[in-house]
């Protein structure tokens, strides 16, 4: 009955440590012709 | 806001603002949908009322229940506001770092495949290479305006850059000077379509490429219907071997076979299985960007067709995972602990801001796109950036830019969707591509069972 609640970034606090710009543009990888930032890896070690 | 579907027999709930994701089942999912709207004790009586036969479904279980859904609300992982979610967030800056390009190295292609984006590779123009000078001026532009950007990525593109290679090579050499000189990190990207994929050429790109994106289509009888020479045969058989030998020396390095499909083979899962069985475990597929009155065009009616390959696929990509033998699918790669931040989830593809196109003859464009089309031109190597409203208008095209994503669950994930296909269908790059919004959504869907299921298996 109960929920699973899986591991994930919690947005609200990448306020404070994130827009550092390292990470990559998605059409660099494999899409060309849709956009899906979500799949963009972040580049920075504490998060 | 909250967003609760079940693919695969895999109930989620989806918190859009937090990012939090909750895997239920089918009463905590409708305790889930109730609770947003409902006090605690009417959701209480109408589950009850809805499982009476189900003896597992009681006022003991239930309170369990809704006391964790309570706790989730409090530690804000559950119903939370959007209200503040862009403060403190700013704007992509308009004359901000460019941290990315795309280079046409090639307007030329030695394929004439129909669909083909880029107007078989001249994007309307003349044909056209560029010159050793112009990719070293644009390394040069890219560095100059990077800022405090380390990570440069520069992708080589066309048109076939292996009709260029000798450009290709000389720029990258350049390139790794210039990151000695300005402690900067290169990361260099090759698309190619394969057909003149020698053993010299794969060397070079295993030690230099971060990343290779190989095109092939599918099945033999799909690949060939489009991706032909001019003579009108098909590559498949060129390149598939070739393909094949470049993955196996490349070893554990990035590298992506990358399909399009189109309404020829509405079961593209059959030729991302082929590709798998080909041996490829890094595939892409991509619906094809066209005229929406070219009969190859995706239509309305093709919707629940496709929606049911991309559930497939993720059911299958777990089953061969399970057995040893999976693949990534690019879509479905979801980093959940990892994955990018607010500023990146607002602020979008980077496209016009971050991210230029550079043709051969040094012209600056928003992204690949928009190359051949002259007003959206926005500057060149020699001058820099001329059309400064144009750029102010891609740097303020984000999230909060597109009134119609603003109630939309999936709008985190996408950042509005590529400017390029919004232009293209509506005439505004803060326009939608609803159609692509459709595919979008489904693809996250998918993503997201597909990642459930590997964590709770242990094979994430």
């Amino acid at each position: 009955m109960k929920i699973k609640t899986l591991k994930t970034r919690n947005l609200q606090e990448s306020k404070k440590l994130g827009g550092c710009g390292e990470c990559q543009t998605s059409c660099q990888s494999a899409c060309k012709t849709s956009c899906g930032v979500a799949n963009q890896p972040c580049e920075q070690e504490k998060k | 806001m909250i967003h609760t579907f079940t693919v695969n027999g895999i109930s989620i709930a989806l918190d859009i603002f937090s990012g939090a994701v909750h895997v239920a089942n089918p009463v905590s999912l409708e305790a889930i949908r109730l609770y947003e709207q409902h006090s605690r004790d009417e959701v209480i009586r109408k589950l009850l009322s809805h499982y009476e036969s189900n003896p597992e479904v009681n006022l003991g279980t239930l309170g369990a229940l809704m006391d964790q859904l309570d706790e989730l609300v409090r530690s804000g992982q559950l119903y939370s506001s959007g209200a503040c979610l862009n403060t403190g967030v700013p704007l992509p800056d308009a004359k901000g770092p460019i941290k990315a390009l795309c280079l046409h190295v090639a307007h030329v292609c030695n394929l004439a495949c129909s669909y083909c984006f880029a107007g078989q590779g001249k994007y309307q123009g003349q044909a056209a290479q560029m010159s050793l000078g112009t990719a070293r001026e644009a390394l040069d532009f890219l560095v100059t305006n990077s800022g405090t950007r380390r990570h440069l990525e520069v992708d080589f593109f066309g048109g076939e850059p292996l009709l260029n290679w000798e450009v290709v090579k000389k720029a990258v050499v350049y390139g790794r000077a210039l990151e000695r000189e300005h402690n900067k990190v290169f990361r260099f990207t090759l698309t190619t379509n394969g057909v003149l994929l020698n053993e010299e050429i794969m060397e070079f790109c295993n030690q230099e490429m971060h990343n290779v994106v190989l095109s092939l289509d599918g099945r033999r009888e799909v690949h060939d219907h489009y991706r032909v020479d001019a003579k009108g045969k098909g590559s498949y058989e060129i390149i598939v071997p070739k393909f094949q030998e470049f993955v196996k020396r490349r070893g554990d390095k990035e590298y992506y076979i990358r399909g399009t499909y189109t309404r020829r083979n509405l079961d593209f899962l059959q030729d991302i299985l082929h590709m798998a069985d080909l041996g490829f475990t890094r595939l892409s597929m991509e619906p094809v960007v066209t005229a929406p009155d070219d009969p190859e065009a995706l239509r309305a009616e093709d919707l629940p067709a496709l929606f049911e390959q991309y559930e497939r696929l993720a059911q299958e990509m777990l089953i061969r995972k399970r057995q040893g033998r999976g693949f990534e699918f690019y879509h479905y790669m979801l980093d959940l602990e990892n994955g990018p931040c607010i500023h990146k989830r607002l602020n979008g593809c980077g496209s016009g801001t971050e991210y230029l196109a550079v043709t051969p003859q040094g012209e600056l464009y928003p992204c690949h796109q928009f190359v051949g089309d002259s007003a959206y031109r926005i500057g060149t190597l020699k001058k820099g950036i001329v059309n400064h409203a144009l750029r102010d208008k891609f740097a303020a095209n984000t999230l909060y830019s597109r009134q119609e994503c603003r109630n939309c669950w999936a709008q985190l994930y996408c950042a509005g969707g590529c400017a390029a296909n919004a232009a293209h269908a509506t005439g505004s790059i803060s326009g939608v591509y609803a159609y692509g919004c459709e595919l979008f959504k489904k693809r996250i869907e998918c993503a997201l069972m597909l990642q459930a299921c590997l964590q709770e298996e242990g094979l994430a």
